[in-house]
């Protein structure tokens, strides 16, 4: 670690982030705009958040009490495109451009201006859509999945949705192609393309899917588009047009969209796991090739979204094996961070309780996924609560959990200080017991057959959805303390270079705070005692 | 712990199917296939659980044993090749396992063939139309009043007072015991859902497309579900009630709906 801090005082000039404002409207620097698209996304996550609290309170008793149908409508649409696209990605694109420059020995990112377009974007792209909130009409109420023909019935907000998705897009795929040409071009001497840290991996893998299947979403909400006003009929019965193909196009881009969502918190935890178990991941080079298969496999299973539309028995079928087949390499990474804790020593910091919780329940998420695979089953289950439950339990106790116990683990190397172990511990417990009470009830409200994207309900639901309304609103005021431990993290204890006794990997060699340039010269990994390994 | 919450967890599972509560779990239906359909979901669920007890239990003996407080010295083993096998051939036994029962059973829900009843279902924004074929009934199925006047905001009508709220409809799809009923589903505008748990049916009705589901009801009762795609403001607010009946009630059924049809029809 020494060399790289000697490197650092060589040259003296241009060292220290610019003064003002336009530090970071004009950053080219990987750890500004990182930290920028960090501080989006928990933005984003409250304002989504905010978007929930309004959904749970309405469905807390039947009857309805503070909505409209169509206000509902709209929030649980804005709900899904701001939480997947304003706070999930933008999060793991900021951990992307924070460390995959540290963890490879880069000094930034390979095309920094783009970087900082890309970004930039965003915030255009989500001010356009909240604003659709205050429009003739109403935000869109149609659904994140926007099916036609009830997309096209949204009213003035109509272009300015399909707007912001191209924005976010086109931000998405500047994003991918950065990472990748990163990865490609600027890793450290020594370090060969198996021997990346699973989070690298697991970004380059993602990179690639988004980039094949942006550009997929883009074509068909442009379809929409021209359909809407240009008469067109692609989506159109009357005008000889399929309302099915948009659902096979769009979910042609959302299986692996669910990917993109999953596979960076696969990286996380496959981080965090071996640093507080002190021990290798299991299994490195299988976990590469099971991430590789989920991403295959996740371009030929799209239309398990779609088994209650009328497909033709053969093809029912082709999609569910398919679908029941990624459920091997999923289930082959669990086993592998299973083998990681095995006879490892392991301790309990924030990091690590969150990546256990993931563990248990993602892993809960996956049978659910397994069992809505099963196509006689999932016509029963299909567009009921039990949906809602498998993709909250992927995605909350998975992506966002991962995300939480990035930013705790990376935290002291980003600020040089320690967070405050204790109120990262209750918010962790906090977190968990509550994200339970709010999405396992809602299995069984599913199985009892209330339907999804209802803002009142029959009174036999009741109970489980008072329930379920208790923990989200608990889940949320939990994430308050995540703010406050991350406002106090300046406050401290000084953090060491290391920070975590365990922890290997190029990033623990630069100083903590990480300075404002590292790697200018590529790391002599052997000599900073880090063998990739 | 955290063994604690995922014991409370598990015992959450194993509640929900101890005791056969339909608000617990997914009813066992009134069709051959919809018992089928739940016997496939219990059989994929308790793989689930034989997999999280072996998977959870060692992920919990290892967070117990394998601690640092312990005084334990870290192994060093980083893979093994036999167990990597080992841990992909078995699942993939497991889902073949699965699979075979589960596609024979599709095979069955595709084989509308020889339907004793034919019934068209459109539908629209926000109610059905049913159209019996041969008997040449047809009507519009939508929510009843006493939902209806309780249903809006700050309506003053408590929802537990009314009587299955939100789950009644003013003419209910009348269906014989034991006949085989083939549904052909379309709609007028957007994409809608047809959706009865008892039956085991949820088929989407799509404009410009005529979708084929059917069943052959095996009890006499009433059975109730609503649309489940989406469908704009007032998707929550179309039921569906089948009231199967015995053959002769049915028969006495079409006539008195036919009288009805032909009274309205000359009162004009
Ligand atoms: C074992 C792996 C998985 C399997 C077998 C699986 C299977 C499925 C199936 C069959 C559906 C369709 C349910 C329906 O609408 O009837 C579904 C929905 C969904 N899954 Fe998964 N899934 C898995 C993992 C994941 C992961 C890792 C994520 C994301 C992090 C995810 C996110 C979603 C979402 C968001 C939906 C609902 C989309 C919508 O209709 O709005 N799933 N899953
Ligand atoms: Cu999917
Ligand atoms: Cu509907």
């Amino acid at each position: 670690m020494s060399t790289t801090v000697a490197d650092l005082h060589d040259h003296h000039d241009d060292h220290g982030p610019a003064k003002g404002i336009g530090r970071w409207l004009f950053s080219t620097n990987h750890k500004d705009i990182g930290t920028m698209y960090l501080v989006f996304s928990l933005v984003m996550f409250f304002v989504g958040g905010a978007m929930a609290m309004v959904i749970r309170s309405e469905l807390a008793i039947p009857g309805l009490q503070f909505v409209h149908p169509e206000f509902y409508n709209s929030m649980t649409t804005m709900h899904a495109l701001i939480m997947i696209f304003g706070g999930v990605m933008p999060a793991f694109v900021g951990l992307a451009n924070w460390m995959i420059p540290l963890m490879v020995g880069a000094p930034d990112m390979a095309l920094p201006r783009m970087n900082n377009w890309s970004f930039w974007i965003l915030p255009v792209a989500f001010s356009i859509l909240l604003s659709t909130l205050f429009m003739p009409g109403g935000a869109p109420a149609g659904g994140w999945t926007m099916y036609p023909p009830l997309v096209l019935q949204t009213g003035d907000a109509f272009p300015y949705l399909i707007f912001a998705i191209h924005l976010m897009g086109i931000s998405s795929i500047m994003g991918a192609i950065n990472v990748i040409v990163t990865i490609i071009n600027m890793r450290a001497p020594e370090m060969t393309l198996l021997k990346m840290p699973m989070f690298v991996w697991t970004w380059l893998i993602t990179a690639y899917l988004l980039i094949a299947v942006m550009p997929v979403l883009a074509g068909a909400v442009t379809m929409l588009l021209t359909d809407q006003f240009f008469g067109t009929s692609f989506f159109l019965a009357a005008g000889g047009g399929d309302p099915v193909m948009f659902q096979h196009i769009f979910w042609f881009f959302g299986h692996p969209e669910v990917y993109i969502m999953i596979l960076p918190a696969f990286g996380v935890v496959s981080e965090i796991i071996p640093t507080f178990s002190r021990k290798k991941l299991f299994g490195h080079d299988s976990m590469v090739y099971a991430a590789a298969s989920i991403a295959f496999l996740s371009f030929i299973v799209w239309a398990h979204h779609m088994f209650t539309v009328g497909m033709p028995l053969s093809g029912q079928l082709f999609f569910m094996f398919a679908t029941m087949l990624i459920a091997v390499p999923t289930g082959v990474k669990v086993f592998n961070w299973v083998a990681t804790m095995w006879r490892g020593a392991m301790t309990f910091e924030t990091p690590m309780l969150f990546s256990l919780a993931f563990v248990f329940l993602f892993t809960i998420g996956g049978f659910s996924g397994l069992m809505l695979a099963a196509a006689p089953a999932d016509i029963q289950y299909h567009d009921t609560y039990f949906v809602v439950a498998h993709f909250h339990y992927v995605l909350v106790p998975g992506s966002i959990f991962a995300i939480m116990a990035a930013v705790y683990y990376w935290l002291p190397k980003w600020t040089g200080h320690m967070y405050n172990e204790t109120l990262g511990k209750a918010h962790f417990w906090a977190s968990t017991i509550f994200v339970n009470l709010t999405f396992f009830p809602m299995h069984f409200l599913g199985l009892a057959g209330m339907p999804r994207r209802i803002p009142d309900y029959s009174t036999q639901f009741t109970d489980f959805n008072t329930v379920a309304s208790i923990g989200a609103l608990g889940f949320g005021l939990s994430q308050l303390i995540f703010v406050w431990v991350i406002v106090t993290a300046w406050k401290g204890s000084k953090a060491t270079d290391r920070v975590w006794e365990g922890a290997h990997g190029l990033e623990w060699t630069v100083p903590s705070p990480a300075p404002y340039h590292t790697f200018e010269t590529p790391p002599k990994a052997r000599i900073a005692g880090e063998a990739f390994e | 712990m955290i063994r604690k919450s995922f014991l409370s967890l598990l015992a959450c599972c194993f509640a929900g199917t101890a005791n056969a509560d339909w608000a617990l779990n997914m009813p066992r239906g009134i069709t051959d296939l919809s018992v089928e359909t739940y016997n496939i979901h219990m059989m994929v669920f308790w793989w689930c659980v034989a997999i999280g007890i072996v998977v959870f239990g060692v992920m919990i003996v290892s967070l117990f044993r394998h601690r640092k407080s312990q005084g334990v010295k870290p192994a060093t083993f980083s893979h093994s090749t036999t167990a990597e096998v080992i841990w992909t051939i078995i699942p993939v036994v497991i889902l073949m396992l699965i699979a075979i029962p589960v596609a024979e059973t599709m095979i069955k829900l595709e084989d509308s063939r020889d339907p004793d009843l034919s019934i068209v279902v459109t539908a629209y924004q926000w109610k059905w139309h049913y159209k019996y074929q041969d008997e040449g009934i047809d009507f519009y199925s939508s929510l009843a009043r006493p939902s209806l006047e309780a249903r809006r905001k700050e309506s003053g009508i408590d929802p537990n007072a009314v009587d299955n709220y939100l789950r009644e409809v003013d003419r209910p799809v009348v269906v014989p015991r034991d006949a085989k009923v083939r549904l052909l589903l379309t709609s007028n505008d957007v994409v809608h859902s047809w959706y009865v748990p008892e039956l085991a049916i949820k088929k989407d009705t799509i404009p410009g497309i005529v979708n084929e589901a059917w069943f052959k009801a095996k009890e006499v009762g009433t059975y109730r579900g609503q649309c489940a795609e989406l469908c704009g403001k007032d998707h929550g607010y179309m039921p569906i009630v089948v009231e199967v009946v015995e053959p002769d009630a049915f028969r006495a059924w079409v006539d008195a709906r036919k009288e009805g049809a032909a009274r309205v029809a000359r009162n004009q």
